[in-house]
């Protein structure tokens, strides 16, 4: 087994009609297996037509109805994207993977709040997506890049999980699944959330971490595998040379009152028994040595 | 985005926080006005740029006659008020905020931020107000009271009470600290704020609860929904480098080194900063061109890191996943062709057709350096940065 999703994952694209999700939709579906899983799209007011032969349908609630889909992925424009979120949690689903950049924090917070005790993962928002190599990519990430092996892949960051990835090709290795959890300070699953389940992943062998300044969700997640995880895990830290106070691209990314840097980080992995390189050209041999 | 005190607190009391009544000013004369208009008899004379610690560095003055206030304020304004947030350069002042003096008892501190950990706004509050939390929060971390806030329920009434008391406020001004605590809060949630700090909240004599000082920053990604505040904006307190890049979409921040870098994506742009310095060079920038690196795009990179006096050498790092590494070599090309690029080029290029893209760059006749990975391209990058500034010396 993958995590999180697979070649049977059945997949709804909100926002089908607009630019982005339209070609990305297309990507995917083209990709390994993704003509059988992306099933339906949903754009209010388009619903009857249709996008290279995926049927549209008004709401979620509809398209899941109709198509048994699990899973949804969100190209909505920032202003509507935590409201097509609600919706998703709403219909149910299992997994809904938000790509929209630039969501209100406040919108995020008050999507999250609706979302407790609710059993649906979100990824996201601000995110790549996820890909099981071979399998299924639901998101922007180059799917050519990638080839179906043992190592997972869990990164803040978009181009840089895709580094991580070429540098493990290079060096012959596949991934079983690359999750990209996304910039945003307030957002679903977190790297703790991801490291669980490739802990738990019979077809996962060992991890690269990739994490980035700001918050302190790589400490909570190192100081949780220190006593819980079974594989090796090695990471890199991004922002080693970032000044405080100073947002990074993403919203997330930023030292504030002299937390969240990247060494404090580096340190606590390290005595957490992670191995970390500050040199983000190593991940892959990193990876390597430790298999 | 960031606003000065005045407009900060001219957001506040909209909400109903209560605060010194005061009046913003541009020049000496209206400084004068502004003081005789307010009444009293004693002003505070404060600096209005966007950086902490004004008051050590001798931009915050109290006035006991209208000749003060004249003297102040001719003393402050123009002046280059360097304070521990401002870097050694300084900031010039060219607004002033005149307010009313008060009678301070004591001085608190009370400020609100979004936490990631409980993905709510935090409250957080200390009786040692005036002073930098920071110190007081490593110095001294029992005298800092944190709460979250429910988002359904906002600060509740028995919320506001407790942290009242918890960090020193008379019982008779609980109410009206309650109060204030919670006009804060919606005044936070309301203008979509990611940080509220009111250092120092004071009590005065007469058991009243005012806001001294204001801080607010806004959420960028909110800022469509409050033209009212984008209108506060003041570029002059913004890097022109930055401004300039923004018009073009480029996420672009100054840094003090002499190696640019011009990489898609925040994680890849950081990871390419920290790459060079470990291979002993410093970056003169951050820059993410994002998802597509198009040539209009390349090119004004180029010519933002350009007005760079300090620039060595430009370093390209560029992942082509959906956007094809020929395409993106044809790009920089172009880009390096229209701003007679005046300092060495290193390119690493990685995704599909990497190797043509490399044969583009080759064939293109321009003196551009390939890499074939982030470590020799900061390599080269670094040896290139100091060949160039040794020709320069000669």
């Amino acid at each position: 087994m993958s995590i999180l999703i697979n070649k049977n994952t059945k997949v709804i694209t909100q926002g089908i009609t607009g630019k982005t999700g339209m070609f990305h939709t297309k990507m995917c579906k083209e990709y390994a297996n993704g003509a059988n899983c992306f099933v339906a799209g949903v754009t209010p007011k388009k619903g009857g037509q249709s996008y290279e032969g995926i049927p549209i349908f008004e709401t979620v609630a509809e398209a899941v109805k109709q198509t048994g889909a699990t899973a949804s992925v969100i190209y909505v424009p920032p202003p509507f994207a935590a409201a097509a979120i609600d919706e998703a949690v709403a219909a149910g689903l299992e997994l809904v993977i938000c790509i929209t950049e630039g969501i209100p924090v406040r919108d995020m917070i008050n999507t999250r709040y609706k979302m407790r005790g609710k059993s649906t993962i979100l990824l996201g928002p601000n995110c790549p997506g996820v890909i099981t190599p071979d399998e299924l990519k639901i998101g922007i990430m180059p799917g050519h890049i990638h080839k179906k092996g043992r190592i997972g892949v869990v990164s803040r960051s978009g181009t840089l999980t895709y580094e991580a990835v070429g540098q493990l090709m290079d060096l012959g290795l596949g991934q079983s699944t690359c999750v990209g959890i996304g910039g945003d300070p307030v957002n679903g699953l977190k790297h703790l959330d991801v490291m669980k389940m490739f802990n738990e992943d019979d077809e996962t062998d060992a991890i690269i971490m990739v994490g980035e300044i700001g918050g302190d969700d790589e400490e909570t997640c190192a100081r949780w595998m220190k006593a819980n995880m079974k594989k090796p895990v090695v990471g890199f830290i991004a922002g080693v040379t970032a000044p405080p106070g100073k947002r990074m691209g993403h919203a997330g990314a930023i030292i504030s009152g002299g937390k969240g840097t990247a060494q404090e980080k580096l340190s606590v992995m390290e005595a957490c028994g992670i191995k970390v390189t500050k040199n983000p050209a190593d991940m892959g041999k990193l990876l390597m040595s430790v298999l | 985005m960031n606003v000065h005190e005045y407009q900060g607190k001219e957001i506040l009391r909209k909400y109903g926080v209560a605060t010194p009544r005061g009046i913003a000013c541009f020049s000496v004369d209206e400084a004068v006005k502004a003081a005789e208009e307010l009444g009293g008899k004693v002003w505070v004379v404060k600096a209005q740029i966007h950086a902490g610690g004004r008051g050590k560095g001798g931009g915050v003055k109290v006035a006991k006659s209208i000749d003060e206030v004249r003297q102040y304020a001719t003393q402050i304004l123009g002046m280059t008020l360097v304070t521990i947030q401002t870097g050694t350069e300084g900031r010039l002042v060219k607004r002033l905020l005149v307010e009313e003096g008060a009678d301070i008892k004591k001085e608190l501190y009370v400020g609100m931020v979004v936490d990631r950990a409980t993905q709510r706004v935090t409250l957080m509050c200390s009786s040692e107000g005036g002073m930098d939390i920071e110190h007081v929060a490593e110095a001294t971390p029992e005298k800092i009271f944190k709460m979250g806030i429910d988002p359904a329920t906002g600060l509740t009434d028995a919320q506001g009470d407790e942290m009242s008391r918890k960090i020193g406020v008379p019982e008779v001004a609980v109410p009206q600290a309650r109060g204030f605590m919670q006009s804060l809060y919606k005044a936070f949630d309301e203008t979509d704020c990611s940080l509220a700090e009111i250092n120092p909240l004071i009590y005065t004599g007469d058991n009243k609860v005012l806001a001294l000082d204001a801080k607010l920053n806004f959420d960028s990604n909110a800022l469509y929904r409050h033209p009212e505040i984008v209108a506060m904006r003041d570029l002059d307190e913004e890097d022109p480098a930055e401004i300039e890049a923004s018009k073009f979409d480029l996420a672009y921040i100054s840094l003090d080194g002499d190696i640019g870098c011009l990489v898609n994506g925040a994680g890849l742009a950081m990871a390419t900063m920290d790459v060079i310095k470990l291979y002993g060079g410093s970056p003169a920038n951050f820059l993410d061109v994002g998802g597509g690196a198009t040539t209009e795009k390349v090119t004004e990179a180029f010519k933002i890191m350009l007005k760079n006096p300090h620039l060595k050498a430009i370093l390209v790092n560029i992942f082509g996943g959906i956007m094809k590494c020929d395409v993106i070599a044809n790009g920089v090309i172009a880009a390096a062709r229209e701003v007679k690029l005046s300092v060495p080029l290193v390119v690493r290029m990685k995704g599909t057709n990497e190797e043509l893209g490399r044969q583009i760059l080759k064939d293109s006749g321009l003196p551009i350096i390939s890499a074939n990975n982030m470590a020799e391209a900061a390599e080269r990058v670094v040896a290139a940065a100091k060949e160039h500034a040794a020709k320069g010396t000669k």
